[in-house]
């Protein structure tokens, strides 16, 4: 019965749900090649959608779009989430420490509609006051990199943690301003950190709709919001291309970045195993 | 340990985020709060001053909250469409919440059993997908399910069925996308807690002579109730609010808050409700929160 259940029961169960998790990734792989519009029977191999998305001047004008907007916003959650991560790990007590801390993670709690709505009726408000700036691409950057610096403080915060204040606290002793510690001696320590920070935005931008469609002006459409303008009309192949376009180019990301993680890691090891095999040696020679 | 920087400098490093915050975060939730106490104005201006322009006397209108949960004056309490998008929203939640953990559990579960060598790549399986468009994810449920979809035409040459069922906008693909959305949220806070579990303690009730399956009940689970509880919260939290997948997968039937809030602001024009119904939604959110970090900072306290 033990040995069923760990053998059988365990592998068939970690198979099925990949193949609920894949099922859609493969579907869509397998259907943009298809020669029709057809998405049940696969009818023939073509390339067809692929040359309909380079032609679709929505989806790739979307798309530029969308680049621009994940990288000014994920720039700008970097930045700001590295402010913010600093100031809750090294100012333990400052007036206002309690709304600030609330402020920073409510938006990793708060619906995607609120944020959105909230953010739309600041801008109408500023708008109708400074007549500036037209709904468009400042304000989706402006809500994304809300959402983006809650999620990038978590990760920079962490490392932040982590990180050994005695380096800081020696950098100090002999002589280094606040701003040289900060460059010289903690933001190389945390950098990995910001960059993951970076790229979670980064792909969180890239990835969002809910905010885009409440901030976005008329005639400004970033990709997720494109897709989902064809998506709400019906079955349309083409947006089977841009995602398997989207598919491979992640897990080859992916992939190449965890083996490459591997290796660093397997390098490091041997390294460390060298090292104190000499050691060893050396002790015991002396 | 505290960084001696001057006060000016560290002024500055505090006040960046913070203004950025207060102007980003916490005005617009004041004017979200604002709007939602005032009366609904015209095309050109959606909403009027809350002070009385005659009088100059300050009024909070109470309306807005009042018929959500009244349909018209004296109508009866709690039988609006809001209060039936919020109920639906909740149980949606909820039941997502339910599915990912019946899926999720034994997921986890048997990763963290698994070879040490293979965790690695068995997780990043589980996160590829996650980092890939979740708006194309949700999209491609809608041609597998169908009426002319994938499966149904397997069913039909299985001849499990002998005409297609609609699954697509119905409760069906609701659950089923919304659980395929959420399941990582709910494997990886649990994948984290069984990770950690002491294995040995299951062979030790089965040498007690518990059976596999009253270890596991009386040992791992209670073990794993951190895990569960977080995992339980990161999908219930994100899933009251969901607006793409009622959007996609849903029918006029299976309208959710967010898309609610969304036709109120732009179908209705009706803004002062819309904030009404987004400030309740908060509510929605903060209140299992709230509970949440209660019963957590309980059990990380430690027991003398």
């Amino acid at each position: 019965m033990k040995n069923f259940l760990n053998r059988y029961f365990g592998k068939g169960w970690l198979a099925l749900t990949y193949l609920f998790l894949y099922v859609p990734l493969i579907f869509m792989v397998v259907f943009s090649f298809n020669s029709t519009r057809q998405d049940a029977v696969f009818t023939g191999f073509s390339l067809r959608w692929y040359e309909a998305l380079t032609r679709d001047s929505k989806i790739v004008d979307g798309f530029w779009l969308s680049i621009q907007v994940a990288t000014a916003s994920g720039v700008a959650s970097a930045v700001l989430a590295t402010f913010a991560a600093f100031v809750l790990v090294r100012f333990r007590r400052f007036r206002g420490r309690t709304l600030f801390s609330g402020m920073v993670n409510a938006p990793l709690v708060m619906p995607e509609v609120v944020i959105g709505l909230s953010l739309l009726l600041l801008m109408v408000g500023i708008q109708n006051a400074f007549g500036w700036p037209q709904r468009g691409m400042l304000t989706i950057v402006l809500g994304h990199t809300l959402l983006g610096m809650a999620y990038g403080m978590v990760v920079v915060q962490s490392r932040l943690l982590e990180m050994d204040h005695a380096i800081e606290e020696a950098a100090m002793d002999l002589g280094a301003k606040p701003l040289q510690v900060f460059f010289l001696v903690t933001l190389p320590n945390i950098m990995q950190a910001v960059g993951a920070a970076y790229l979670l935005a980064f792909t969180l931008s890239f990835d969002d709709v809910v905010i885009a469609e409440f901030l976005s002006g008329p005639g400004v459409n970033t990709l997720p919001q494109v897709i989902f303008g064809y998506a709400r009309r019906g079955i349309n192949p083409t947006i089977y291309a841009a995602a398997t376009l989207l598919i491979i180019s992640v897990t080859a990301v992916v992939v190449g970045y965890s083996i490459w993680v591997a290796r660093q890691t397997r390098k490091r090891e041997r390294e460390m195993a060298a090292a104190v095999r000499a050691e060893t040696a050396a002790l015991q020679a002396g | 340990m505290a960084l001696f920087i001057p006060m000016p400098g560290k002024r500055f490093v505090i006040g960046v985020p913070y203004t950025w915050l207060v102007l980003f975060f916490l005005l617009p939730f004041l004017i979200l709060l604002y709007i939602s106490f005032v009366d609904m104005g015209n095309d050109i201006s959606p909403f009027k001053p809350i002070w009385d322009s005659s009088t100059g006397l300050l009024k909070l209108k109470y309306e807005n909250y009042w018929s959500i949960f009244r349909a018209g004056d004296g109508g009866a309490l709690f039988q609006t469409l809001y209060i039936e998008a919020y109920v639906r929203s909740l149980w949606y939640a909820l039941c997502t919440a339910l599915l990912c953990l019946l899926i999720g559990y034994p997921f986890s579960y048997f990763i963290a059993r698994s070879s040490p060598s293979a965790r690695p790549a068995l997780l990043m399986m589980v996160m590829l997908p996650f980092w890939t468009s979740f708006l194309l994810r949700v999209y491609a449920w809608k041609g597998i399910l169908a009426d002319q979809g994938v499966v149904n035409q397997v069913l039909l040459a299985l001849g499990v069925v002998n005409e297609p069922i609609q699954m697509l906008y119905t409760n069906v693909s609701m659950l089923v996308g919304m659980t395929y959305v959420y399941l990582p949220f709910m494997v990886l806070p649990l994948y984290a807690n069984l990770v950690k579990m002491d294995f040995r303690l299951l062979e030790a009730a089965h040498d007690l002579g518990a059976s596999p399956f009253k270890a596991f009940w009386l040992v791992t689970v209670p073990l794993s109730k951190a895990g569960i509880i977080a995992g339980f919260m990161l999908v219930f939290i994100p899933a009251v609010g969901e607006f793409v997948i009622p959007s996609l997968l849903g029918g006029p039937e299976n309208l959710m808050i967010g898309r609610v809030v969304w036709d109120e602001m732009f179908t209705s024009n009706n803004w002062p409700r819309a904030s009404a119904l987004a400030v309740i939604m908060i509510g929605l959110i903060v209140v299992p929160l709230a509970v949440y970090y209660h019963f957590s900072g309980d059990a990380a306290e430690p027991k003398h």
